[in-house]
């Protein structure tokens, strides 16, 4: 008390000073149309995105009509894709974007999870800034780059170690012995799956630190002072007080996965035909089939059919971008009843 | 005191300028204002792009542009690098595709477009252009198998075709062994591998698989992109060569200088005559000397008859446009082929390529002498 009394004195003296010697200098009007061309070129800026985003669907939509035309809906559950005879489906490329982003996310979201939480809550202080910037390097790799590792150095590894092991113990087995089988040759979408997880974990693990950082300390060091544990801190306090960033980084990942085409097409296998479920097989996604086919596609159906695949991935972009709004609404609900 | 501070005069024209524009006439009028500036700029800029446009135009009057196929675009960059070098005069190649190479000269953005799948003449016709040839490759099957050595295996287009639609799965199925007896064939699956992109190479692959086999035909057809029964699909040649080198037991094809390149276990083909070859120049030389170029340059060299013929030769085109909008340009293009023809040979067979023959080369001279021509009906000069 003693110790706080004469600060509480001199803040008080300090206010008590707070007239100015002389007002303020009139503020300066230099360029008074300055502001009004600021805000013609942030509103420009916001209106030409809208603008390109609208031109891009518009395009794409033209681009696909004859496909659209031809095979309607049809398209998205067709596994046919036959140049030759001009007969084109979807169902394969859609299969294997959907299910290589799962893997993905299936994979990357537990250890970003793990990577956030100990550099927040349990690294050493000097392992904090080196492990980060690692983690924040690996998203600037090229993505070829993963592709090319991922076909000659990981997949022979994911082929000895993983898949003929697991086709030795599981073969057997009615459903697992399915999700197993094929040639364990290391490509397929089970490797394009975890290329993705790697691609993808600097993206959710940064943002996942970034705002499991902006917790506030007080409301921590609160529950650790009641007693709690590391994990109840994070799952009570960290976790609910994060969530909006958190799925946010994960939508962040899943685009970036959905989206992925150079690292994808050198493991995925380019196979556009759906025999097995078989994790191991190769198979084929929207993005690799387009960049492997649209140089070579002729005009006409193929090219549309091409097209009206980058339309469905939009589409799958879209909705998924929508559900996690939806989700994040709903949390938001929640958020509300409980407290 | 302290409320002094809040209602000083400097604080209230802060509040007020930081306000946004809300209603549509803050927005709008000094948009107006702002549009009229903009359409003199772009005025003032197409006067200054006029200007820098005639001059450039004079700098690369040289110039010419071609855009299409990726297999002949490393002896294209040779070809131009050397005649660079000899004339001054610039080629810009862009390797894009077959197919981008024929939409590119369709709407007529490049001077030639390259293609690995020669038009039919009708469809020459259609779009009112003529095509050459100007190198030869082949196509080689290669495998990876222990112990195989290159041209150890032998195999009939019909077996090839076998293995592409899975019908032959193993190394040591019968079909294969007795076509080589005492080569040590292993009891393990074939790892089919084919190219994932679309491609010429795909194109002449396919197109032999459908002379030899009837069953491809029917089933799969051929094409730049077909609709492969398995297999593991490369991009490029050099992702092709890549999965076979890296998976055992594997086969796959790639163009003559990948195989060679790359030391890969080529396989000898049976050819039309029943002979079996191997791949290389004078196989090549001799399939695209069987073929009747006087008749038509529509000439797949796959399947061609002769005793040393390699069953998947490929000839590699260019197109031009009949009439000629820009005739400087396509003298200036024919200028370039015609030295590539006359100088060139040496550096497209140290790229594993093989020069056209003397009598083709004559018969192209021919064809621009009677085909290509400028909006006045005159011929396009190329000597």
């Amino acid at each position: 008390m003693a110790a706080t009394l004469p600060v509480a004195y001199e803040e008080n003296s300090r206010m008590q000073r707070s007239t100015p010697a002389d007002l303020p200098p009139q503020r300066r009007r230099v360029a008074p149309w300055a502001d009004r061309v600021f805000s013609i070129l942030a509103h420009g800026a916001a209106w030409l995105t809208l603008l390109l985003l609208v031109g891009i669907l518009v395009s794409l939509v033209i681009g696909a009509a004859p496909a659209i035309q031809k095979y309607g809906l049809g398209f998205l559950t067709s596994t046919d894709w036959d140049p030759v005879q001009e007969k084109y489906g979807g169902l394969v490329m859609i299969y294997g974007t959907l299910m290589t982003s799962f893997i993905a996310l299936l994979i990357a979201v537990p250890v970003s999870f793990g990577i956030a939480l100990f550099l927040t809550e349990m690294s050493p202080s000097w392992l904090k800034r080196p492990l980060g910037i690692a983690i924040e390097l690996l998203a600037a790799v090229p993505s070829i780059v993963y592709g090319m590792w991922g076909l000659l150095v990981f997949s022979p590894l994911l082929s000895t170690y993983v898949q003929m092991p697991l086709q030795k113990a599981f073969g057997h087995l009615p459903i697992l012995g399915s999700l197993v089988s094929g040639p364990p040759v290391g490509i397929g979408i089970l490797s394009a799956g975890i290329i993705l997880a790697i691609m993808v974990i600097p993206f959710i693990a940064a943002t996942m630190r970034d705002v499991f950082e902006v917790t506030p300390p007080m409301l921590k060091e609160s529950a650790y002072g009641l007693g709690a544990t590391t994990w109840e801190v994070v799952s009570t306090i960290v976790l609910p007080y994060t969530k909006t960033g958190v799925i946010g980084g994960i939508m962040l990942g899943l685009g970036r996965a959905l989206g992925e085409t150079m690292a994808v097409t050198f493991v995925i296998g380019n196979f556009n035909q759906l025999n097995t479920l078989s994790l191991f097989e190769a198979a084929n996604s929207i993005t690799s089939a387009l960049a492997n086919e649209f140089a070579e596609a002729n005009e006409g159906l193929h090219q549309a059919s091409l097209i009206y695949l980058g339309l469905v991935l939009f589409f799958i972009t879209f909705v998924v971008l929508s559900l996690s709004k939806l989700l994040l609404s709903q949390l938001k609900k929640g958020e509300g009843s409980r407290t | 005191m302290t409320a002094q501070w809040l209602s000083c005069d400097g604080c209230q024209p802060v509040t007020e300028l930081s306000r946004a524009p809300r209603t549509v006439a803050d927005i709008l009028n000094p948009m107006e204002k702002k549009v009229s500036a903009m359409f003199r700029s772009i005025a003032l800029s197409a006067a200054t792009g006029a200007v820098l446009t005639l001059t450039t135009s004079f700098a690369l009057a040289q110039d010419i542009t071609g855009a299409g196929a990726s297999f002949p675009a490393p002896i294209y960059a040779k070809w131009a690098d050397a005649y660079n070098k000899a004339t001054g005069a610039r080629l810009n190649y862009q390797s894009i595709g077959s197919g981008g190479g024929m939409k590119q000269i369709r709407s007529k953005t490049v001077d030639f477009g390259a293609s690995d799948a020669p038009l039919s003449d009708e469809e020459l016709a259609k779009d009112g252009l003529i095509q050459f040839p100007t190198v030869i490759g082949g196509v080689v099957p290669v495998v990876n198998i222990k112990g195989i050595t290159p041209g150890q295996i032998k195999m009939t287009g019909n077996v090839l075709g076998d293995i592409y639609l899975g019908k032959v799965t193993k190394w040591n199925d019968a079909a294969l062994t007795k076509l080589n007896p005492g080569v040590p064939l292993p009891d393990a699956d074939i790892a089919v591998v084919r190219r994932a992109d679309g491609s010429g190479t795909s194109f002449n692959f396919t197109n032999y698989l459908s002379k030899v086999n009837a069953e491809w035909k029917a089933k799969v057809g051929e094409g730049t992109a077909v609709n492969w029964p398995l297999g593991t699909g490369g991009k490029g040649n050099e992702g092709v060569s890549a999965f076979v080198q890296r998976l055992p037991n594997s086969i796959g094809y790639v163009e003559y200088a990948y195989a060679k390149q790359n030391k890969m276990s080529y396989v000898q083909l049976q050819n039309k005559s029943g002979s079996y070859v191997a791949p290389d120049d004078l196989t090549f030389k001799a399939a695209a000397a069987g073929a009747d170029w006087n008749k038509t340059f529509y000439q797949v060299l796959t399947d061609q008859p002769g005793k040393d013929s390699w069953p998947i030769t490929s000839a590699t085109f260019i197109m031009m446009h009949k009439l000629q909008d820009k005739p400087a340009n396509a003298t200036n293009t024919l200028k370039f082929f015609e030295w590539a023809y006359n100088s060139g040979d040496n550096m497209a067979e140290e790229l594993d390529y093989v020069p056209m023959p003397a009598p083709v080369k004559d018969l192209v001279r021919k064809l621009w002498a009677a085909n290509l021509k400028d909006a006045a009906g005159k011929p396009v000069a190329f000597k």
